[in-house]
């Protein structure tokens, strides 16, 4: 073994912020259906402490004896409006209760699958559920939600849209954070590690481990080493750096299913930043050669960086799943949070970049007396770009009250800071509640 | 065989290499590899180790070195091999 080697792997961990982002073990909750919800909120706490009662402990063995810091253990669960069939919105609180009190009794951080699978139209448990996200959100603390409004194949449910910029707004008018707790999907996938949009889908094993990798600074530093060389050389050293951090994130996974005794499921190949500086996917679009993030170019090197991280992962994991990209959510990554400061980066350019990157809108900050249909509005364009383009998109969008442009917004950890965005005003209320169904695209009848 | 890689940097100074030797012969342990070097004037070190009679203590081990790295004022590391291995190896 090259002592250069061992030095690199150290600096990646110790400088360049090297981590293995979550490590998410997905329960299947199928078989806790009672006929009561209060019977079933119990079976579903059994469940899930049973299984996970040692998920911390093995990840905590696993940092200290390969020295890879894992951030976020968590848990991910069946969409809970899929076995709430028949419940009220009231009765879905004991569901809610039940995770945030299973998460908190193994010491996870967040758990998911707080969940509704509506793009096609809504099921008695579907309304129930997005009907009690307003208390659910706020009376729990770990307890993360996710609502598919839109896929490729099933189209648009623009009714689902209408009445979640309404949830949101509802949310925000109860708390200034818990939207961040809320992430609403077209073409959601169902073995994703990242909240707020994890959950457990109903064609996976009953218990999995799935891992998300993560390391912006890392890439950055590799970036800096081929400054003024060609962008295939650019290309080339993001492959061959996503590629040794995937490893890292499949050795983990591997080694955390097998001493939990359960499957391994995917590994996420995704650069994810966090608000520490050094630890920003903007930094890393900016080192490509853009003097701020948000200006002309900026699409352009994202779906190089976007693409080069598949492409270097792909072959290092023995499964690939999830969202696998680069999420660009705003309060989470120092260098997002300085462009839009600066009014550089703008909602309408982090639309356009989410037609080449993992995930969609993602934590932006905007005034607090946005309409719920200019919300709405937002959603709509963005499970567009997903449905026509047979990709995942997603909103997570916080509206906070008394805000207007320019204020910051704290969300605390790893949520961050964002700055309160500028919004189109004028209206698009005659839109969205027209209601009823965008159709599916024409591509989507392939069999 | 199950073997972890250690690592020492720091200010260079007697007693570095001879405390972090008795540490691991403490702990039955054998070194199977050692590449030692100056760069300016901080002292590096990677060791190889032999992990077989450890018997699942290698939270302790790895304790007593982080203690021994306090005491000497250098950063001492002890990480399973396999990491490197998943990195750099194809």
């Amino acid at each position: 073994m090259e002592t250069k080697q061992i030095q690199e792997t150290i600096n990646m961990v110790e400088e360049e912020h090297l981590d293995i982002r979550t490590v998410t073990m997905g329960i299947s909750l199928l078989d806790t259906v009672a006929g009561d919800p209060q019977q079933t909120a119990k079976n579903i706490y059994i469940k899930v402490t049973t299984y996970a009662k040692d998920l911390i402990k093995v990840a905590e063995q696993i940092e200290r004896e390969y020295g890879i810091p894992i951030t976020n253990k968590r848990i991910s669960v069946t969409p809970i409006a899929l076995i709430a069939g028949h419940a009220t919105p009231d009765d879905m609180l004991y569901y809610a209760h039940a995770l945030d009190d299973a998460a908190k009794a193994v010491g996870v951080d967040f758990i998911g699958g707080y969940s509704a699978l509506v793009q096609k139209g809504f099921a008695n448990g579907d309304l129930a559920l997005i009907k009690s996200l307003p208390r659910a959100l706020t009376e729990t603390d770990l307890v993360m939600s996710s609502v598919n409004i839109g896929s490729t194949k099933a189209g648009i449910n623009l009714d689902a849209i209408k009445l979640m910029g309404e949830t949101v707004k509802g949310i925000s008018e109860k708390s200034d954070t818990a939207n961040a707790k809320l992430v609403i999907f077209a073409n959601a996938v169902e073995d994703n590690p990242f909240m707020a949009g994890a959950f457990h889908g109903v064609s996976e094993a009953d218990v999995v481990i799935n891992v998300g990798v993560s390391g912006p600074g890392v890439v950055k530093r590799a970036l800096e080493k081929v400054k003024g060389e060609s962008i295939q050389v650019v290309a080339e050293t993001v492959k061959k750096t996503a590629f040794k951090i995937t490893r890292v994130g499949q050795m983990v996974g591997a080694l955390a299913a097998e001493r939990l005794g359960v499957e391994f499921g995917i590994v996420d190949l995704s650069l994810a930043p966090t608000p520490a500086r050094g630890d920003s996917v903007a930094e890393v679009l900016e080192e490509i050669g853009l003097e701020q993030v948000g200006t002309h170019g900026t699409t352009a090197a994202l779906m190089l960086l976007n693409d080069a991280v598949k492409k270097g992962g792909v072959m290092a994991s023995q499964r690939v799943g999830g969202l696998s990209g680069a999420f660009i959510p705003v309060s989470e990554d120092a260098g997002m949070i300085d462009a839009a400061k600066a009014g550089t980066l703008t909602l309408s350019k982090l639309e356009a970049m989410t037609a080449v990157c993992s995930v969609g809108l993602d934590m932006i900050a905007i005034p607090g007396d946005t309409s719920a249909t200019t919300i709405s509005a937002m959603i709509a364009d963005e499970a567009a770009i997903g449905v026509q383009n047979n990709k995942t998109t997603a909103v997570r969008i916080l509206p906070t009250l008394g805000t207007k442009v320019g204020d910051m917004v704290d969300y605390g950890g790893l949520l961050g800071t964002a700055p309160v965005m500028p919004v189109v005003e004028k209206s698009s209320a005659d839109f969205i509640n027209r209601g009823g169904h965008i159709p599916a695209p024409i591509h989507s009848f392939k069999n | 065989m199950s073997k972890a890689v250690v690592t020492v940097v720091g200010k260079d100074k007697p007693g570095i290499i001879a405390g972090v030797a008795n540490t691991l012969a403490d702990h039955n342990i054998n070194i199977l590899d050692v590449s030692q070097t100056i760069m300016g004037d901080i002292f590096t070190m990677s060791m190889l180790i032999n992990l077989e009679e450890l018997e699942g203590q290698f939270n302790v081990l790895q304790d007593d070195l982080n203690k021994l790295g306090t005491n000497l004022g250098v950063t001492i590391h002890t990480q399973r091999e396999e990491i490197f291995d998943a990195m750099s190896r194809v």
